[in-house]
């Protein structure tokens, strides 16, 4: 497959006051000799930053490179840079070398005062492909600071693959009945404000927000707004029994939750502003029915419903018609299947389904033609979680000992550990979050 | 120990001999109720089986109600036994507190469950002012979300068992803690059969309990 790659215009960057942000500067019409394939992992070769915190720069943008699952990352003597740089007039770098080693591009940057230069080279052309001044958040190594990094990363990946990255992302979690977040790349795991036994966090569509619920004698919906640390109730979610799974709508408009009663447990929708009293939106008729999860297009909702005697994954439209089950009882050994979660391209749900062993494994299954494919065995692995990019996945698993989240990346198969926090749980992934959304809600552990 | 012995083998003969008179009293019955001769068409035999159905409909009735009294009986000795044996305070209190169990992925009462239940009906009745929190809890298999709405299904089915027989529903919360509040933090079928549970907590009224009575 031949990209059209998005062509910078080089010479608007170079302005005085340099501070263009990479969005809405470039457009598609420039073919290059850079093929990407999602089979193919090109190599990409990050040439030594020069300037303040260069050498970690370099080095996380390096790890999301190789986290994105899209990349080789070619290793660089940097002993001697000079070796870097092309030998005939004109030429930039030593693109013969960079050929040799295997490199397909390379990242070359130079930190500024309060922002980072990068040039994107493509070796078989021989040429600068893109040019881009991006703007770094805060002191070095902070928080938003990295945030930032990670948007350079994801960027400077959409100009070669023409789909941006993941790194720019965070992951909520629960530990101790603390919600967590932690980065995309496993860095900088925090515990948020919220206090009480909390469940079930869940991101809005822009990554301000998170619902969640808290569990026991009060049983609470709850949002949490980042900016502030403050959380509030929603006093429509009815405050009594139990309250559970909260799911923003992809428009942000209303929050359809699990309310449990003794009369078995139903979704039901409420808006956002609280101001008027929730809806029931599926009719469970005393079984129960929990853990929503929006398509993409807002229009339909996955859950999981205990309607024919044990839990299953089914589908509805989102003003609770048209249930069907999605996972059907012929597959897997025994009768449990749980925890969708549709994919952001609206084409799979993941969920987990028990086996014979006991332990439940991570599967996902098409709208289209209802196939399966089964993406673990290792442990016990639950509660998948799907990232923006609709590859990669996160999840519990208990192969490394202790239940912690791992990542994996469903093309590839392969798989890292996210969280070191012994008994993480309830992962969400959050959607690309740009530096504003980064946050002063958490306090450090 | 002989003594018990002895009045053990007084009842069971004193069943014999009532089982005795019953089946002589049956022996002689057949003539006093002669078979229904079939009746001509005008009379439609439709009414002698519409009575027919309502005396053995009462005869249901009558019976259900007195296996209710021998059961609701059966409680407040067991209940009472449970007050003497450890004193009678803590005995009552014990037999409201005391737990059920749930097999896995189900919320229907067992038999034992039942029985446990059926213990504390005649102290909740005795005591109109003591209320209680059911507290549904799960093994830590299976999801964990759907292990709370589990636990509090767990929680509603006592409820509704109490209050199906009597107990006023607002004297009964009901809450569910999924499987965060494990008693037995094991991994294995024994731990799992433990706290699969339903907890029973004395939320008000318990300071002095009355003993039931029959």
């Amino acid at each position: 497959m031949r990209f059209f790659l998005p062509l910078s215009v080089a010479l608007l960057l170079w302005l005085p006051g340099g501070g263009l942000v990479a969005q809405d500067t470039t457009h598609r019409g420039v073919t290059i000799g850079l093929t990407y394939d999602p089979a193919s992992r090109p190599g990409i070769a990050i040439l030594p930053i020069t300037g303040s915190a260069g050498d970690s720069i370099r080095a996380i943008i390096q790890r999301d490179f190789d986290y994105s699952d899209r990349f080789t990352i070619v290793p660089l003597d940097a002993s001697d840079p000079s070796t870097f740089r092309g030998k005939t007039p004109g030429a930039d770098l030593n693109y013969p070398l960079f050929a040799r080693l295997g490199a397909a591009a390379i990242v070359q940057a130079t930190v500024g005062d309060g922002s980072i230069h990068v040039a994107l080279h493509d070796v078989a052309k021989g040429s600068v492909i893109n040019v881009v001044d991006f703007p770094l958040a805060g002191r070095a190594n902070t928080r938003d600071w990295r945030m930032s990094v990670h948007g350079v990363s994801d960027e400077v990946e959409r100009w070669i693959t023409g789909l941006k990255g993941i790194a720019q992302t965070r992951i909520a979690f629960v530990a101790g009945q603390r919600i967590h977040l932690i980065d995309s790349d496993g860095t900088d795991d925090e515990v948020t404000s919220v206090t009480g036994s909390a469940m079930s966090p869940s991101w809005n569509a822009s990554g301000t927000q998170l619902a969640y619920t808290t569990f026991g004698t009060t049983s609470r919906v709850m949002v949490l707004d980042l900016r502030t640390g403050h959380s509030r109730v929603l006093h429509n979610a009815t405050p009594s029994h139990a309250n559970l799974t909260p799911v923003f709508s992809p428009d942000g408009s209303s929050i359809v939750y699990s309310h449990a009663d003794d009369e078995g447990s139903d979704l039901f929708l409420v808006t956002t502003d609280d101001a008027s009293p929730a809806r029931r939106i599926s009719v469970g008729r005393g079984t129960d029915n929990v853990q929503p999860s929006f398509s993409p297009d807002g229009r339909r909702l996955a859950f999981t419903s205990g309607r024919v005697g044990h839990p299953e994954v089914y589908i509805m439209d989102a003003d609770g018609t048209n249930a069907e089950l999605l996972t059907s009882f012929d597959f897997g050994d025994k009768n449990y299947r749980s925890d969708p979660d549709w994919s952001p391209d609206g084409r799979l749900v993941a969920f987990q389904s028990q086996f014979a062993d006991g332990r439940f494994q991570v599967m996902t299954i098409s709208l289209r033609d209802r196939s399966t494919k089964l993406l673990t065995s290792e442990g016990s692995n639950e509660q998948p979680s799907w990232a923006p990019d609709g590859r990669h996945l996160v999840f519990t698993s208990t192969r490394g000992g202790s239940r912690e989240l791992w990542v994996l990346d469903t093309e590839s198969g392969r798989l890292r550990q996210l969280s070191r926090a012994a008994g993480a749980q309830l992962p969400a992934w959050s959607s690309r979050l740009g530096s504003s959304a980064s946050t002063n809600a958490a306090s450090r552990q | 120990m002989t003594r018990q012995h002895h009045a053990a083998g007084r009842s069971i003969s004193i069943g014999l001999l009532a089982t005795v008179i019953v089946l002589g009293a049956c022996h002689k019955k057949p003539e006093t109720a002669p078979e229904p001769v079939a009746t001509p068409a005008a009379t439609p035999a439709v009414d002698s089986a519409a009575i027919r159905d309502s005396i053995a409909r009462a005869q249901a009735a009558r019976d259900a109600a007195l296996a209710r009294q021998r059961a609701y009986d059966d409680s407040v000795r067991r209940a009472n036994e449970a007050a003497a044996s450890a004193g009678e305070q803590t005995g009552l209190r014990n037999t409201v507190t005391a737990v059920i169990h749930f097999d896995f992925d189900r919320s229907e009462l067992r038999d034992d469950a039942r029985s446990t239940l059926d213990a504390k009906i005649p102290v909740l009745m005795a005591n109109p002012d003591l209320t209680i929190r059911v507290a549904g809890h799960t093994d830590e298999r299976g999801s964990v979300e759907y292990n709370i709405a589990l636990g509090q299904r767990r929680a509603a089915a006592a409820k509704r068992y109490l209050t199906e027989r009597g107990v006023t529903a607002n004297r009964v919360e009901t809450v569910s803690f999924g499987e965060g509040r494990p008693v037995n933090e094991g991994h294995d079928e024994d731990a799992w059969g433990q706290n699969r549970r339903d907890e029973f907590e004395i939320t008000a009224g318990g300071s002095r309990l009355n003993r039931p009575r029959t």
